[in-house]
């Protein structure tokens, strides 16, 4: 049987079942990481899972079941029992669910991939990240560590309108910490970001951050900021450089714009969202410097595909645009609860998982300015880059970002490092006080977004770029 | 099954190779609604068989879930490859040798085999219970069996099962929210816990937003999990000690002398197998007594690094994020004077507050993250109902704070006012762990700022 057979008997079970739609996704997925500290390999493991996940829709109750098992019996029964679960749904039931229309099609897609990352040797990748670690510890880290991560998926999707899309999407990144221990404290500093960069690439995006390079200069920052004076406390112009602007958006718009957030389906864990439907296209979310997209055809973007998971083609649309609120991120169910005409952001992690709303890649549209403009034109304030801590509320409003380093502004000068930058603010507030912004846009990817029950971990594309905010607050401290 | 996996794998290894098989076989079923219905109904079971190889001085680890003999035979010649090409592992602690276990774990079969039904019909409850307020949450019912065999000869199997059940009910822009987790299914009472939820929420309309600064609080056993969780995560984490980047120094008064904080994973109540990733066995692990800190958690590696031995927190999926005490109980204080709770306090906190002249009552953190690991100050919100405490009565609710606070500062000597007498036991909001925790009444938190910024 051809995987596609196997997700058309599950399909089809379920639908003999009771169901009135059903879909079935088989994956294969082979995974890949290498984790050095020290100069030594401290870690290498290869996985590999396969299994068909099924969703099913009895009534207006929804039913999902997965098995690691791409039998003919295995799918057929899997089919039955996600009919059965969905008919359960149905002792608490909803108010009537439909999908928003997609055309059904057969298609086949693949992410750009110049060297398979799994191909590479193992000697060749422990190399590089021994290498980066040596050096950092040579450059007095305490800790030196470097990590990189392939996934190879590959999917085929099979539902009863009639869609048969399979996909194969290599991924993979990597990146280098320093850490420093201090009395009664630690720094680190990272590159080229807190988690590293990630995208829908081969071997060549770890090539091209060039770890080696930057291994000395972060091992002497995270010692320099031992010894830095911190934070001041205050409120003040605020610089952000484009690694962090990536989790700024990614907190503070990318979740704040999930359609099942805002019609509360998430209200018990992740939390909902401050938007309001009722305010779609009208409320200013931010200054007119900000343009939003959501864009999963993003040519090597962590977010990019495409098809999401419920067979919708991947396409570009605005989220927010010159600092208004027009677009979310939604799935074919959420779409028609609202109104709306548009889905196309469904994912899940892995098979076992049922699709939900997830971001692809949501990022910022480039502005008219640069970096060195920006510090230029600024008399007094406080510049900060790369992630370090990230805390915001249920509704997406009430944020508390740390970074790893951050130095004095003044006169249009960058002066003195500064330890624990830290900064705090009200969403919309926030945005709305963007002045300025960079042309420098980074695609970052972020592949550890955590959501849903039981526990989701997505990949997720943020194109950025520096830019600047009045009126911070920075320095809160416990 | 799993141990006939388990077997099955390491009759593949080739003579001369250390290695260790970890199978285990998840039934995970999780029923989750919103708006007052289900809206996600979700089942899955999957046996993962773990490999870990140490050939010629190297080692390397890998997985599968595709457990047919090509399938087992493409895992352990990829962890053989992988091994080779890898560098010289100087740290290889060795594998754990043959060891009892302490039983096979706590197991209940109504509660494994619960049907999709069992658990809607807790839903239903809930939802009616709740009176009319929007409700959300999940109840979710799991089966864990496990078995583990090593070339030097260890051999272990164990299983469990818990039911856990989580839910919040909305009014008028206020949550209230009820959780529990169990090993047995009739222990989780839907309609409890709606009503509990629900009378929070409506206590918790029309809160008022209190300036910032440092309160005394009573945090709710559920807050009190996640200063549990934190510690475990930065504290007494074997590799975060070894590197200098935790609080914990073992001797030393950290914590106030109302604070005994252990691991266990069995016990009467524990929900986990009775060993680690590696086949050690699993016992009682004493970390904090009378507020000294007395151990850090140790996997095999950690522990010959820092010349202790394994106390059984070798975690699954890799050594990078260190041994963890993912079962952490803080040890409840003296039985209190009766107390009467009402609907709003959880009746764990309810002596604790009768105490407090001026004070708040928190009944989760939420989003926390680490500003710095060693002195472990967090960041985070508080969740789901916060009121003002006068005179041992809640006269107030209000708004959500964040907070910037250090954990072990908030839990040092002289800081702990008060332990509840009872503890409750809490799912982990990712996986299999689980948290046991009493009221804690604090002398002073830090909140940071209001909800509006």
């Amino acid at each position: 049987m051809t995987h596609y057979d196997v997700a058309t008997a599950a399909v089809q079970a379920a639908l003999d079942a009771g169901a009135r739609y059903a879909d079935a996704r088989v994956m294969h997925r082979r995974y890949e990481s290498m984790s050095a500290r020290n100069g030594d390999i401290e870690e290498l493991t290869q996985s590999e899972d396969a299994g068909i996940g099924v969703r099913a829709l009895v009534g207006s109750s929804w039913g999902f079941y997965a098995v690691p098992d791409l039998s003919d019996g295995a799918a057929r029964a899997a089919g039955g029992r996600a009919a059965k679960i969905a008919a359960a749904s149905a002792r608490v039931p909803g108010p009537a669910a439909d999908l928003v229309p997609v055309q059904a099609r057969t298609a086949s897609w693949s992410s750009e991939c110049e060297t398979d990352p799994l191909s590479v040797p193992l000697s060749d990748k422990g190399d590089l990240l021994v290498h980066a670690t040596k050096t950092m510890r040579e450059h007095g880290a305490d800790q030196a560590e470097g990590l990189y991560q392939i996934w190879d998926t590959e999917k085929w999707f099979v539902s009863s309108e009639g869609h048969r899309i399979d996909q194969r999407i290599r991924e993979c990144g990597g990146g280098i910490a320093s850490i420093a221990v201090g009395d009664g404290e630690v720094q680190r500093r990272s590159y080229p970001a807190n988690r590293g960069q990630y995208g829908t690439q081969g071997w060549e995006l770890v090539e091209s951050l060039d770890l080696g390079a930057h291994a000395a200069r972060i091992a002497d920052e995270s010692r320099a900021l031992l010894t830095a004076p911190p934070c001041p406390a205050g409120e003040t112009t605020l610089i952000l450089g484009d690694e962090q602007m990536a989790l700024q958006i990614h907190e503070s718009v990318g979740h704040a714009i999930e359609l099942d957030r805002i019609l509360g389906w998430e209200a018990a864990f992740a939390g909902t969202s401050w938007l309001d439907l009722d305010q779609l296209g009208s409320l200013h979310y931010g200054s007119e410097l900000m343009n939003i997209t959501i864009d999963p055809t993003i040519p090597g973007a962590l977010g990019s595909f495409g098809f999401d998971d419920e067979g919708t083609p991947a396409a570009r649309r605005h989220a927010v645009k010159e600092g208004r609120w027009v677009g979310v991120l939604a799935g074919r169910d959420s779409a028609a609860v609202a109104g709306l005409d548009y889905a196309g952001s469904v994912r899940a992690d892995g098979w076992a998982r049922l699709p939900m709303v997830r971001m692809t890649n949501v990022g910022l549209e480039p502005g008219p300015h640069t970096l060195d403009e920006m510090i230029a034109a600024t008399d007094d304030g406080v510049y900060m880059d790369t992630n370090r801590s990230w805390s915001i509320d249920d509704k997406r409003l009430n944020f508390q970002f740390g970074c790893e380093i951050g130095w004095e502004i003044k006169n249009g000068r960058r002066g003195r490092m500064l330890r624990n930058p830290t900064y705090t603010g009200i969403g919309p507030v926030f945005w709305r006080s963007m002045d300025m912004l960079s042309s420098e846009v980074v695609p970052w990817g972020t592949p550890n977004c955590g959501k849903g029950q039981p526990g989701q971990i997505g990949h997720t594309g943020h194109p950025a770029a520096p830019a600047r905010f009045q009126n911070v607050r920075v320095g809160v401290r416990g | 099954m799993s141990a006939e996996l388990a077997q099955r794998v390491l009759g593949m290894v080739p003579a001369g190779v250390e290695a260790e098989v970890f199978v285990d076989h998840m039934a995970r079923a999780l029923t989750r609604f919103a708006n007052s219905f289900i809206h996600q109904n979700v089942a899955d079971a999957t046996t993962t068989v773990r490999l870990r190889l140490h050939a010629d001085g190297r080692t390397a680890s890998g997985a599968t879930t595709v457990t047919t003999d090509e399938g087992l035979r493409g895992l352990v010649s990829r962890t053989l490859d992988a091994a080779r090409l890898c560098p010289p592992d100087a740290g290889w602690p060795g594998l754990a040798a043959p060891a009892a276990l302490a039983g096979e774990g706590n197991w209940d079969e109504e509660t494994a085999k619960a049907s999709p039904e069992a658990r809607a019909d807790r839903v239903r409850a809930f939802v009616d219970a709740a009176g009319g307020l929007e409700t959300a949450g999940y109840c979710r019912t799991l089966h864990w069996s496990a078995a583990f065999a090593n070339t030097a000869g260890q051999v272990a199997a164990g299983r469990t099962a818990e039911i856990a059940m989580d839910g919040i009910a909305r009014v008028e822009g206020a949550d209230g929210a009820a959780r529990i987790a169990s090993g047995q299914l009739s222990d989780v009472d839907g309609a409890a816990l709606g009503a509990r939820a629900a009378a929070k929420a409506r206590a918790g309309a029309g809160a008022v937003e209190l300036p910032p600064g440092r309160y005394e609080v009573v945090l709710e056993p559920a807050a009190v999990v996640d200063v549990l969780q934190n510690l475990s995560l930065y504290g007494f984490n074997g590799k975060a000690y070894n590197e200098r980047q935790s609080f914990a120094e073992p001797g030393a008064q950290q914590f106030d002398e109302a604070v005994t904080l252990a691991d266990d994973a069995l016990g009467d109540t524990g929900l986990g197998v009775p060993f680690d990733a590696e086949g050690t066995p699993k016992r009682r692990v004493e970390l904090v007594s009378g507020g000294v800190t007395q151990r850090v958690a140790h996997d095999r590696r950690t522990a010959a690094e820092a010349g202790a031995e394994s106390t059984g927190h070798a975690a699954l999926g890799g050594r990078t994020r260190g041994a963890l005490p993912a079962n952490l109980r803080l040890m409840p204080g003296p039985a209190a004077s009766t107390v009467e709770a009402g609907a709003v306090i959880d009746p764990a906190a309810a002596s604790l507050v009768a105490g407090v002249e001026r004070g708040l009552l928190v009944t989760d953190l939420w989003y926390t993250r680490v500003l710095d690991p060693k002195s472990l100050v967090v960041t985070g919100l508080t969740r789901n109902g916060v009121w003002l405490i006068e005179d041992g009565e809640l006269t107030t609710p209000v708004r959500n704070f964040r907070f910037t606070q250090s954990y072990p500062q908030a839990l040092g000597p002289g800081a702990v006012l008060g332990v509840g007498g009872e503890a409750t036991m809490f799912p982990d909001m990712w996986g299999a762990a689980w948290w046991t925790a009493p009221a804690l009444r604090l002398a002073s938190w830090n909140f940071t700022g209001g909800a509006s910024g």
